[in-house]
C-alpha cells in the first residue's frame, strides 16, 4: 500500500534496449526526508531506472507517481520543472563562467532589461549560504574543485528548480574524504528540510555512513528495499552479487602462489624519471612475475607516473630502460611495440571508442602494431575477439555491439582485451576497477595474478588500498609527486596510509 | 545473431537506405513528370541523355566527395577542394598552352594542335599540385594543431590567388585535342569521367577497406585521444585523409578544365567544397566524424547533380537554382533528423506488425 510519506512511486517499470532488457517490473518509492541509496553491479540497471525518473528515457510499461498525483516525464527538462533534480557524476555545468551564472544560468534577475549583476551575485551566495558554503561567487567555476563544483550544481537544482527529489549519481568517486564529509553534511541539512535524496555509490562505507534505506537492484530486478540499520554489510553484499566472497579469498591465495617466484627478471628500470609540473624524478623498477602496486592520493602523481612511462608524456629528466634498452623515443606506439600496454584512468575519454564495436576495439592496438597495410582478416578479427570476450567474460550478444552500449566493467574488459590481444610483457593498469562492481572488481584482481604468474610485469594502481595491498607483491606509495616509501607486501595498510598522508 | 534481425530492419539500417530513398524520390517524380528524362539514345555511337549527363556532370563532384568523406569521418572539413580544382585545372592547362595565354589565338595554334610538355607529365603535374595543396592542409591541422576548418579556409582564399598567379591572371583556353578527352571522351559508349570515378573509387575502397587505415579514421573521428592511447598515429591518419582528398580534387580539376578546354582561375569548381559537404552529409556521415560510406557519398552526390539536371529539364532558370537547392538540403536535413526518422521507424515498424513478422 503507498505510503503517505512517500514523494515518489515507481512501480512496475520496464524498460528494454536493442537485445537487454534493462529494466523488468521494478518498483521504487522514497519518502520525504530520506536519504535512499540504489545498489547493484553494474549493468543492474541503476542508471536506466534513473533515466526513466528524469526523462531521458521512456518507460516501456510502469507508472511513475509524485506526490501522489501520476506523472509522464518527457525529458530531462520536463522532470526538472516537476522537482527531480539530478547531480552527475561529471559535471554538466559550464566552468568558464562564474559561480553566479552557473546558479542562475537562465534565471538571471533583470534591471533595465540587462542583467543584474549585484542581484545576481548576491542571490548566487544566499543561495550557497543555504548549505554552509562561503565563496567568492564571481569567480569562474572551473577554479574551484570538483567538490565545491557539485555543491554548487546542487545549490542550483535548489534555487533554480526548487527541487523536490535529488538525485547525486555517484558523487564522490572523484572526491577526498573531507570534500565527502563536506557533501555529506550537505545532504544532511537537505534531509532536514525534507527533500528525498537518491544516492547511487559504489562505496559501500558512504552507504551506511548517510543512508536510511536500501534498493538493490540485480540484473534489471528489483532484489529488495531494506533499512539501512537493519542490513548487515555481508548481506548487503551477498544481495548486490547473488554469491558470496570467495572469490575475494581466492584472490588473495594467488596472491600467495605468486609470491613464491624467485626466479624474476628486471624488465623496466627508471633512474631519476620525472617532468617538470608532472612528477619528480622517481626510482623505479618491474621484473618478471609481479604485481607492484601505486598507492597515493588524488593529484599525488599517480597517474602522471603511467603517463610517463607508457610514453603519453616525454620525460625531460632521467632515463627509463626497457630490458637493458635505454627508451629515446616517448609515444605509445613506441611503447606498444616495446611490449608495455597502458590501460587508462579516463576509461571514456582516453580507452573506449564508444561507436566502435567490441570488435573493432579489441583489434585496435593490435592493428597499430600490425601497421596500416598489414590488414587483419575478418575472420581473424573475430577469432581474437571471440578469444578475449570468452577470456575475459565479456558479457554481450555478439562482438558487433557497440562498445558505448556496454555496461562500465565490460568496457573496462574490452580494453583490456585490446592490450592483452597484443601481448604485453609489462601492464600497466590505472584504476582498472574504478567504478565497477565488487564481482568484477575480484575478477580483475584475479585475472592480474594470472597475468603476472605467466610472467607478465603489472603496475596496478588503484585508490582503494584494500585493492593493492591484496594483489600487489610490492607497494609504491607516492606523496606530492614525489615517491615516499616503497614497501613489501607485508606491510599493513596502517602504515601505507600514513605514509600517504605524510605522518611518520 | 545477425539473423534474428527483421530484414526489413537491416535494410532500413543499412547506411545506403536513406541516399537509396531520396534518390529514387528524385527518379520517380521525373518519371511522373518528365517521362523524357530517362530516354537514352544513341548518338555517334555514344550513349545520349538526361542520366548520361547526370553521371558526367556528377563525376567531378563524386570525385570531390570521396576525398571529403575521409576528411569528415576523421572529425574535420576541408573547405580549400574548390580552390584545389582551380590550382590543379590551372596547372595543366598552363603547361599545354604554348603561349602562357598573353598572347592571341592565332588560327596557327589551332591548327596546329600541340602541346608544350607531354600529356602524362601534364597529367602528372595537375595531380602532384592537387597532393601537395592536401598534404598542405594535412600538415596544418595535424602538426600544426590547426582546426580544421581555419586550416583549410586558408588555402580556401588563397588558392584561387595561387591559380591566377599560375595562368598569369588570364583565363585559359586548351587547343590541345587529346586533353578533350578526359571531360568529353567516350569509352564502349560511356563518358570516360564514369571510368574514372570508378577507377579513383575502387582505389580508395581498398585503400580504406582493404588496410586498416578505413578503421584508424573512424576511430580518430569518433576518440581521437583513445586512438591515440592505443598506439595509432592520429596525426599521420588525418595527414592521409586530407592528401587523399587533395588527389581527388586533382582529378576533379583535370575533368572540369578538359570538359570545358580551358580553365578560368576564378569560376573552376566554384562552391565544390560545399555541394561535397553536402554529398558527404546525405550519405550519412556525421560532421562529427566516425563512420563512413564511400558509396553512399557517392550517391550523394549523384542526388546533387540528379536534382540540377532535373531543374534544368523542367526550365528552372539558372538563378533560381540554388533556390531549389536550397529547399533539397532544408529536405535532406530534416529526413535525416532523429526525429523524423524516429517517427519514420516507427510507420515502418507498425506496418510490418500487421502484416505479421516479417522472417
Amino acid at each position: 500500500m503507498a505510503d503517505p510519506q512517500n514523494i515518489l512511486n515507481m512501480r512496475g517499470i520496464t524498460k528494454s534496449f536493442p537485445g537487454v532488457l534493462a529494466l523488468e517490473n521494478v518498483d521504487f518509492s522514497l519518502r520525504k526526508g530520506e536519504v535512499h541509496a540504489l545498489i547493484g553491479e553494474n549493468g543492474a540497471g541503476k542508471s536506466t531506472l534513473i533515466k526513466v525518473l528524469t526523462g531521458v528515457e521512456p518507460p516501456d510499461e510502469g507508472s511513475i507517481e509524485l506526490d501522489g498525483k501520476l506523472i509522464q516525464v518527457r525529458s530531462p527538462q520536463h522532470s526538472q520543472e516537476l522537482g527531480i533534480s539530478t547531480v552527475y557524476q561529471e559535471i554538466n555545468l559550464c566552468t568558464n563562467i562564474s559561480v553566479a551564472e552557473n546558479i542562475l544560468l537562465g534565471y538571471e534577475p533583470h534591471r533595465f532589461g540587462s542583467i543584474d549583476w549585484k542581484k545576481l551575485n548576491i542571490l548566487a551566495c544566499q543561495a550557497l549560504k543555504k548549505l554552509d558554503i562561503d565563496i567568492d561567487v564571481t569567480q569562474p567555476l572551473g577554479n574551484f574543485s570538483v567538490a565545491i563544483q557539485q555543491m554548487v550544481a546542487i545549490a542550483r537544482s535548489l534555487e533554480v528548480a526548487s527541487a523536490k527529489i535529488l538525485i547525486l549519481d555517484e558523487p564522490t568517486s572523484s572526491l577526498d574524504i573531507n570534500e565527502t564529509n563536506r557533501l555529506f553534511d550537505v545532504i544532511r541539512k537537505l534531509k532536514g528540510e525534507g527533500i528525498g535524496i537518491i544516492f547511487i555509490t559504489h562505496f559501500l562505507d558512504q552507504v551506511y555512513q548517510i543512508t536510511d534505506r536500501i534498493t538493490v537492484l540485480r540484473n534489471g530486478r528489483l532484489v529488495g528495499t531494506y533499512h539501512t540499520a537493519s542490513l548487515p554489510r555481508v548481506e548487503l553484499i551477498g544481495k548486490m552479487l547473488g554469491r558470496s566472497l570467495t572469490e575475494l579469498d581466492e584472490v588473495s591465495k594467488a596472491k600467495l602462489m605468486g609470491e613464491h617466484k624467485k626466479d624474476r627478471q628486471r624488465l623496466v628500470e627508471a633512474k631519476g624519471l620525472g617532468l617538470k609540473g608532472s612528477i619528480e624524478p622517481i626510482d623505479f623498477e618491474l621484473s618478471t612475475n609481479e604485481v607492484v602496486g601505486i598507492a597515493g592520493l588524488l593529484g599525488s602523481g599517480r597517474t602522471e607516473m603511467a603517463n610517463l612511462i607508457f610514453g603519453i608524456d616525454t620525460p625531460d629528466t632521467g632515463s627509463l630502460t626497457i630490458r637493458g634498452e635505454k627508451i629515446t623515443r616517448f609515444s605509445p606506439l613506441e611503447s606498444l611495440e616495446n611490449g608495455i600496454a597502458l590501460c587508462p584512468e579516463d576509461r571514456k575519454a582516453e580507452g573506449i571508442v564508444g561507436d566502435l564495436t567490441i570488435r573493432e576495439n579489441i583489434i585496435l592496438a593490435l592493428q597499430a602494431r600490425y601497421g596500416w597495410f598489414k590488414f587483419l582478416t575478418t575472420q581473424k578479427q573475430y577469432e581474437v575477439s571471440q578469444k578475449y570476450i570468452e577470456l575475459l567474460g565479456i558479457v554481450t550478444p555478439s562482438p558487433d555491439q557497440l562498445v558505448k552500449n556496454l555496461s562500465g566493467g565490460n568496457q573496462q574488459k574490452v580494453i583490456l582485451a585490446r592490450w592483452l590481444a597484443t601481448d604485453p610483457q609489462v601492464l600497466i593498469l590505472d584504476e582498472p576497477t574504478r567504478g565497477i562492481d565488487v564481482g568484477a572488481k575480484a575478477e580483475i584482481q584475479k585475472l592480474v595474478l594470472e597475468l603476472a604468474e605467466e610472467g607478465k610485469s603489472i603496475l596496478f594502481i588503484s585508490s582503494e588500498l584494500d585493492e593493492v595491498l591484496r594483489t600487489s607483491h610490492r607497494i609504491v606509495v607516492l606523496r606530492d609527486r614525489k615517491k615516499a616509501a616503497e614497501y613489501s607486501s607485508d606491510v599493513n595498510g596502517q602504515t601505507i596510509i600514513q605514509t600517504m598522508a605524510g605522518i611518520s | 545473431m545477425k539473423n534474428n534481425i527483421p530484414l526489413l530492419k537491416r535494410v532500413r539500417e543499412n547506411r545506403l537506405f536513406w541516399p537509396l530513398v531520396a534518390l529514387a524520390l528524385i527518379f520517380i517524380f521525373d518519371a511522373i513528370f518528365a517521362p523524357g528524362f530517362f530516354k537514352i539514345g544513341i548518338v555517334e555511337g555514344h550513349l545520349f541523355g538526361n542520366l548520361i549527363d547526370v553521371f558526367n556532370n556528377a563525376a567531378p563532384l563524386m570525385l570531390v566527395s570521396l576525398g571529403m568523406t575521409l576528411v569528415i569521418a576523421t572529425g574535420g572539413v576541408d573547405l580549400s577542394v574548390g580552390a584545389v580544382i582551380a590550382i590543379s585545372a590551372a596547372m595543366g592547362t598552363v603547361l599545354i598552352n604554348p603561349a602562357l595565354g598573353n598572347e592571341l589565338i592565332t588560327n596557327d595554334i589551332l591548327a596546329a594542335n600541340t602541346t608544350n610538355t607531354p600529356l602524362w607529365l601534364v597529367v602528372m603535374a595537375d595531380l602532384g599540385a592537387g597532393v601537395l595543396c592536401g598534404f598542405w592542409n594535412g600538415l596544418l591541422v595535424s602538426r600544426g594543431k590547426i582546426s580544421p576548418m581555419v586550416a583549410t579556409l586558408i588555402l580556401m582564399v588563397a588558392g584561387r590567388g595561387i591559380a591566377q598567379l599560375i595562368t598569369n591572371g588570364q583565363i585559359m583556353t586548351v587547343y590541345y585535342t587529346p586533353y578533350w578527352w578526359f571531360g568529353n571522351g567516350f569509352i564502349w559508349g560511356l563518358p570516360v569521367s564514369i571510368y574514372i570515378v570508378v577507377v579513383v573509387f575502387l582505389l580508395a575502397w581498398v585503400l580504406v577497406r582493404k588496410t586498416s587505415i578505413g578503421l584508424f579514421i573512424e576511430s580518430v573521428g569518433i576518440n581521437p585521444k583513445s586512438t591515440y592511447y592505443s598506439g595509432i598515429s592520429e596525426k599521420n591518419i588525418k595527414l592521409f585523409a586530407y592528401t587523399f582528398c587533395g588527389f581527388c580534387g586533382a582529378i576533379a580539376g583535370l575533368i572540369l578544365s578538359s570538359y570545358i578546354h580551358g580553365c578560368d582561375a576564378n569560376n573552376i569548381g566554384l562552391n565544390y567544397e560545399l555541394d561535397a559537404i553536402f554529398a558527404v552529409v546525405i550519405g550519412g556521415t556525421l560532421m562529427s566524424g566516425g563512420r563512413f560510406s564511400l558509396l553512399a557519398s557517392v550517391v550523394g552526390a549523384l542526388i546533387i547533380w540528379t536534382f540540377t539536371i532535373t531543374m534544368y529539364t523542367f526550365g528552372v532558370p539558372a538563378n533560381a537554382l540554388l533556390a531549389g537547392r536550397a529547399v533539397l538540403v532544408l529536405v535532406v536535413i530534416l529526413l535525416y533528423s532523429d526525429y523524423t526518422r524516429r517517427i519514420l521507424n516507427k510507420i515502418v515498424e507498425q506496418k510490418g506488425l500487421r502484416h505479421g513478422p516479417t522472417n
